[in-house]
């Protein structure tokens, strides 16, 4: 009940000064205001951000403010906002004028919780305003109650378009210094026009800080990108160089320069949308690892999202409460490989049923997909998953799908996340576009982060593993802890037809030479014999195993001689 | 049906099991008392509990291997049979199948070629192949497939090989729809009017129709099971059918004769089962009631009709009988009879198979007082070998039938059905059966998952105009045998794929009680409890039509379906308390999974703060309308305040499993939970019926009425692939204009054929498919201006 009253009187009180916006400001200028008058003013225009004008108008965009954004991505009540009172600091072209301050200046940053769990934030300010109606207790707390404490950042599109100026970097900079310190993962919803033009090379510097800031993040906490406008320019870097970048379909962009430069430039004709749209960075590019349908779509997967991940590389991987029985049996799998092996199936359905209550958070499910990455749990703990997809290009390997794996194995060891992969992979994609493209500079990246892992690796040869394909896909032989095959698995050099080929060149009995191979090398048991694999076991008991082996591993160490830095072939 | 009859269960008081000395009487004298017994009806067929008989003895010689020609569930009954007599199985199967639930139980197994039927489970030689290969010595052909096909059985006597089901003669004579009508009108047996000879084109079958009269029935000569058969009103339908219907036969059948009759209007599907022997006699069955149906394939079936009186009844059997003895029919078969208001009924069609439903009949009664149903159509290679020798009906049956006033069993209490299908073929045993259960009033319904619309498939959704087939690979599976009176013929399993080739039937679900309601509760109970996960099925409507206050009332026809849901099913309408008890169930799923979320191991660095939430306040979107919901919890209770009224839900809250099962309001419902996404969709199985809710926090829901609605393609003018199949035909080019209506292309899937037609008039801009092309489901074929 006092909770109501005081959202409504809080409601009243913002009414009033929406309506009159611009007479408040010019109250601000007053000297006659007391100091406290004056923070309550300067509170009061920083949730209005850019004005109800600006905030109508990135409505219809179907686009939400920044601080609309915070209030759904964090658990209620839980947002602390800090840097309120910024202000830019540019005096050129008349920026100096009252008029064109705004407290906490374009980009909204704080920290708060997630399912009870640590994360800062920023929010860019296209529009930073809440609407009145929608100030809700937890904003009001955010204002008056310095507590409970926690860290974000958010930039706002309403405020200069969001533009970066050196106070908004240096908003930002503060508080991925505190996550790096405490330990808590960063994210950014980026909705920015990108460098603020009348700030010259300071806004360069900005920019040039939070790289910084993101690279000494890199592998210490985890760093998250939602984009939820445009982005472009220096700005694309940012989220370039976090962990995961997700976008907004239909309305936001990434790019370097936009479609305008693009016509003036190379002559070519392009739209925002088939330039830096979700599709284009989540099919094509892969620059984009997810996309989601609209801003509360994105902030409720966001924090679904960010139940997989740890806070820090401090952190293990977190283990929520679970219901699905570690020792499930799984029929289904005994009769999910087809018999005749160039026939295709769906890897994703041995996901499904493995992991915990068929829950599976794909990352890149559009790109690269004869390669499958994604977050999932066992017994409840957070893993990593890699697969080979069958269903596409037989689950080959080819550039891009190395480079989707490589990045991602490499984000699960950084932060203790143990691997899972399943392995069908008839070997890497042959040809000329291939080679020319460097197939052998990024199949290395996936062989050198599988190698490079030192979390809990558990391999599953569900069907074929041949040749470098087999060895690069969390083999034994790059120290895998636990390596299983099940009775269809097929671990050789090649395929019966082409090493029959190579081996009885001109012979003459071809058929009963690919029998031979076939009863030799198209089973698991010359792995077996020599060890590659641990056991050959009962695709129905694949869960089994899988939860009971990482129970187990979940004390692993390895000790890696010193060096500065691993030099992974980029 | 006729099959085989195999199967029969038997069972009896087992105390009193084999006290019978094996005497050898003469069945044929049983039937001779029976005929001579002038009110012969099932009361004086009714056994008691004295006939001991187990169905077989285990002494009786049995063959040492049969192939069984078929696949799924008819294939799983006969091979299960099999094995509890010691009999080795072969199974055959087309290379799709090769990892199925036949393959798997049977001894052996023989790939007879790819996934398409007519080169493999209709492909003769190959099958003759596979007998040689593992030298079976006798074929069971299950229904369907080969049943009906007398070449085949002709192929296997050349070979000195049993076929297990009625003599050839009787195949030919039946199957051929032309041949038996004229038998039936020669054996006085009541028939459609109709033009009797093949119709030999489009203009003649109009020719005939008019003379006939609208409405008329267009079928396959060679059919059966709804395929090739089409209603036409008027010359342009009836041109279109006799030409679907013929493609439809020739790549069914081969054989794409046609026929033409009067379609009677709204009647009752009823059909009689009959036994005969090689002796001359022949018997009669109880009725089972099919008229619930979709394209003239069978929805729901069941036993006994409300419907009939004791007279019309027994004027059907008799009828039946006679025509079976006019074709020396010596197997179980059914005769099918349309039955108009008046209970004037006309000879349909003879099945010379086992069928899908025999199920029914082969009730088992027990003297224990116990109970009763399920038995099994299998099989019986036993009756092969009385087939070879000139197979009688068993003596026991005839003594029985001799005492026939003896006192009835009791029926008390319904046992557990599972055991059912492993019970042995005894024939006369059903017969008794069957009678109990008329005589107890003891009501079967017998759903299949089979659909009433354009297919006769299970496998379908059922919201699109009734049902096209839906396939896929069954991801999750578990059939409801945890309650009673229950039981559950399949022949697939978890992960088993559900392919284009063949009949999507994912089971039969069978449940019965004392008496008819309870039989219906129960329907609805085992269709909550079924798992189905990974391809669409029918649940939803057919708990509808067993819910539904005509069906309950017994006032049904073959047009039910089409008389009910008019404009197609759209799913079970919601009254108001069932749908707060729906929004109730959904939030506190929703706040449950959000609690969950919250519960990590507390073994962080950092400590967690759980926001701490008294109130949730959701808005849940249901058919576009938005309710406001308030739900708080104490455990597992949770207290949900739906639209201003209070409902208090319990449950145990297991998120992993897949049934859930909660308490509203003391009232118990069985949901299932099928997705859930982080963004507030969730569909929700409830009363068979899966609804498709949006929830979101209040707060997130006053956002969420900023975001943009996405552009949905205008479907009018582009056609897409309903469901997956085979492009069989396409009639237009780009640049031709079509009327609305006016048929683009064919499309083959799950041996139906469906025309698909212009939504609009148009040019047609560009065609995406040729003749030939596999397509997926909502593909696109064709695009208009």
């Amino acid at each position: 009940m006092a909770a109501a009253l005081r959202v409504a009187a809080a409601g009243a009180r913002l009414g009033v000064l929406a309506s009159g916006l611009r007479a408040a400001t010019r109250g601000l200028c007053s000297q006659a205001t007391s100091v406290n008058e004056r923070i309550e003013n300067k509170r009061r225009n920083a949730l209005l951000g850019g004005g109800q004008r600006r905030i109508d108008a990135q409505h219809k965009r179907g686009k939400l403010t920044a601080r609309e954004r915070i209030s759904l991505l964090l658990d209620p009540g839980s947002f602390v906002e800090s840097d309120m009172f910024v202000e830019h600091r540019c005096a050129d072209f008349g920026m100096a004028a009252d008029k064109n301050k705004f407290p906490g200046d374009s980009v909204v940053t704080g920290r708060g919780r997630i399912n009870g769990r640590l994360v800062y934030i920023f929010s860019q300010i296209q529009v930073s305003a809440m609407l009145p109606w929608l100030v809700s207790d937890s904003w009001i707390q955010a204002i008056h109650l310095p507590w409970p404490p926690k860290v974000l950042r958010l930039q706002d599109f309403t405020v200069f378009g969001g533009s970066l100026s050196g106070a908004h970097a240096q908003k930002i900079c503060k508080i991925m210094d505190q996550a790096i310190t405490v330990g808590a993962p960063v994210i950014g919803l980026n909705d920015s026009g990108g460098a603020r033009i009348q700030e010259g090379v300071e806004s360069l510097a900005g920019y040039a800080d939070i790289f910084l800031r993101n690279v000494t993040a890199s592998g210490v906490i985890p760093q998250i990108s939602l984009i939820m406008g445009p982005c472009a320019g220096g700005a694309v870097y940012s989220p370039a160089l976090t962990d995961f970048t997700f976008m907004v379909k239909d309305t936001s962009y990434l790019f370097i320069t936009g479609p305008d430069v693009v016509k003036s430039v190379t002559n070519e004709d392009v739209t925002q949308e088939e330039l830096g749209g979700a599709k284009t960075h989540t099919t094509m590019s892969g620059v984009a690892h997810r996309a989601f349908e609209n801003d509360v779509d994105a902030l409720c997967n966001l924090r679904d999202f960010f139940n997989y991940l740890p806070l820090s590389n401090q952190d293990s991987a977190p283990v929520r409460e679970c219901h699905d029985p570690s020792d499930r049996l799984v029929p289904e799998l005994d009769t999910i490989v087809p018999l005749e092996s160039t026939k295709a199936y769906n890897m994703v359905d041995i996901i499904h049923s493995v992991v915990d209550e068929r829950e599976f958070f794909e990352i890149m499910p559009n790109y690269a997909k004869n390669i499958i990455v994604g977050f999932a749990r066992m017994n409840g703990r957070t893993v990593g998953i890699v697969g080979n997809q069958p269903k596409v290009a037989s689950g080959c390997l080819d550039i891009n799908s190395s480079v989707k794996g490589a990045r991602f194995v490499r984000f699960c060891d950084a932060f203790n996340i143990p691997l899972i992969t399943f392995v069908d992979v008839p070997g890497f994609l042959p040809g000329t576009a291939q080679e020319y493209g460097g197939i052998i500079r990024h199949g290395a990246k996936l062989l050198y982060a599988f190698a490079e892992a030192t979390v809990p690796k558990v391999t599953v040869i569900t069907r074929k593993a041949y040749g470098g394909a087999y060895d690069v896909m969390s083999s034994k032989h790059l120290c895998g802890d636990t390596n299983y095959a099940w009775p269809t698995a097929e671990i050789a050099v090649m395929g019966a037809k082409g090493a029959v080929e190579i081996i009885f060149k001109g012979h003459e009995n071809v058929e009963a030479a690919q029998a031979e191979y076939i009863e030799k090398f198209a089973n698991p048991f010359p792995a077996a014999v020599r060890g590659f694999v641990d056991d050959i076991i009962q695709p129905s008991s694949t869960r089994a195993r899988i939860c009971c082996d990482l129970d187990v591993l979940a004390s692993k160490k390895v000790q890696r001689p010193w060096r500065k830095h691993a030099n992974i072939p980029l | 049906m006729a099959g085989l009859w195999v199967g029969t269960a038997a069972l009896v008081a087992a105390g009193r099991r084999g006290r019978w000395p094996p005497q050898q009487l003469m069945l044929s004298s049983v039937l001779r008392t029976l005929k001579h017994v002038p009110h012969y009806s099932r009361q004086h067929l009714m056994v008691s509990r004295n006939l001991g008989s187990v169905g077989y003895d285990p002494n009786e010689k049995t063959f040492d291997k049969i192939l069984i020609a078929n696949r799924g569930e008819i294939a799983c009954r006969v091979i299960k049979t099999c094995k509890k007599m010691g009999i080795k199985t072969v199974a055959i199967h087309s290379d799709v199948d090769a990892s199925s639930v036949h393959v798997k139980m049977a001894d052996e197994a023989v790939c007879v070629g790819p996934a398409p039927t007519s080169k493999s489970y209709l492909n003769v030689d190959a099958i003759m192949e596979a007998i040689k290969k593992t030298r079976a010595q006798a074929v069971h052909p299950g229904y369907g497939f080969l049943s009906e096909n007398k070449e085949f059985a002709r192929c296997l006597a050349a070979e000195d090989v049993i076929f297990i089901g009625p003599d050839t003669h009787a195949i030919q004579a039946m199957g051929d729809k032309i041949e038996s009508k004229l038998l039936a009108k020669k054996a006085e047996v009541n028939t459609i009017p109709g033009f009797d000879g093949v119709v030999k084109d489009a203009e003649e079958a109009v020719r005939i129709a008019r003379e006939i009269g609208y409405p008329v029935m267009i079928k396959a000569s060679a059919g059966g099971g709804g395929k090739g058969m089409r209603i036409a009103w008027d010359d342009e339908e009836t041109r279109d059918g006799f030409r679907l219907s013929s493609q439809e036969a020739a790549s069914s059948f081969g054989d794409d004769r046609l026929l033409i009759e009067k379609f009677i209007d709204n009647p009752r599907h009823i059909e009689i089962q009959v036994l005969g022997d090689k002796h001359g006699n022949a018997l009669w069955l109880n009725e089972r009631e099919c008229s619930i149906q979709r394209r003239n394939q069978k929805v729901v079936e069941e036993a006994p009709s409300i419907f009939l009186d004791a007279e019309t009844r027994r004027a059907m059997g008799e009828q039946a009988v006679a025509l079976a003895r006019a074709v020396k029919y010596s197997s179980a078969g059914t005769v099918e009879f349309l039955v108009d208001s008046k209970k004037n009924f006309y000879f349909l069609e003879m099945n010379t198979r086992l069928q899908v439903t025999t199920t029914m009949h082969t009730k088992k009664v027990t003297t224990s007082g116990a109970l009763i149903v399920g038995s099994v159509t299998v099989p019986s290679p036993k009756q092969r070998q009385h087939t070879g020798r000139g197979w009688q009906m068993s003596p026991k049956q005839r003594q029985h039938a001799g005492r026939g006033t003896s006192p009835a069993p009791v029926l008390s209490d319904c046992t557990e059905p599972k055991a059912e299908a492993d019970d042995f073929p005894v024939t006369q045993l059903l017969i008794l059966k069957v009678l109990g259960i008329i005589r107890f009033n003891l009501t079967c319904a017998d759903l299949y998952f089979k659909d009433c619309a354009s297919f006769p498939l299970n496998f379908q959704d059922p919201y699109k105009s009734f049902g096209l087939p839906s396939i896929g690979r069954l991801s999750q599976y578990q059939e409801p045998l945890h309650l009673p009176g229950v039981r559950v013929d399949s022949g697939i399993q978890p992960g088993s794929d559900i392919s284009i080739y063949y009949d999507p039937m994912i089971s039969k679900l069978i449940t019965y009680g004392c008496d008819r309601t309870e039989a219906l509760e129960r329907m609805a109970d085992a269709l909550d409890n079924y798992v189905i996960r990974g391809v669409t099925h029918n649940i939803a409507l057919l708990r509808e039509v067993i819910i539904n206050s005509r069906f309950v009332k017994g006032d049904i026809s073959t047009k039910f379906l089409s008389d009910v849901y008019p404009d197609g099913f759209k799913g079970h309408m919601l009254t108001k308390s069932e749908k707060n008890q729906l929004l109730a169930i959904a939030s506190s799923l929703f706040v449950a999974f959000q609690l969950r979320a919250q519960h990590f191991q507390e073994n962080s660095r950092m400590p967690i703060i759980k926001p701490d939430i008294a109130n949730w306040e959701l808005s849940i979107k249901l058919h576009d309308k938005v309710h406001t919901v308030v739900a708080s919890n104490s455990g597992s209770a949770f207290l949900v305040e739906v639209d201003g009224s209070k409902l208090n839900v319990t449950s145990t809250w297991n998120l992993a499993l897949p049934l859930l099962s909660v308490s509203v309001d003391g009232t118990q419902r069985t949901v299932q939970c099928l997705s859930r996404e982080a963004g507030g969709n969730m569909s929700i199985q409830f009363l068979g019926t899966v609804y498709k809710v949006n929830i979101l926090t209040k707060l997130a829901a006053e956002l969420n009425k900023f975001m943009l609605e996405k552009v949905t393609e205008d479907t009018s003018s582009v056609l897409r692939s309903p469901m997956p199949g085979v492009v069989v035909a396409v009639s237009v080019k780009p640049g031709d204009t079509v009327a609305e209506g006016q048929e683009i292309c064919v499309i083959e899937a799950m041996k139906m054929q469906n025309s698909m037609t212009a939504g609009k008039t148009g040019t047609v801009k560009s065609v995406h498919c040729q003749a030939g092309d596999t397509v997926g489901e909502g593909d696109l074929l064709v695009e208009l201006e």
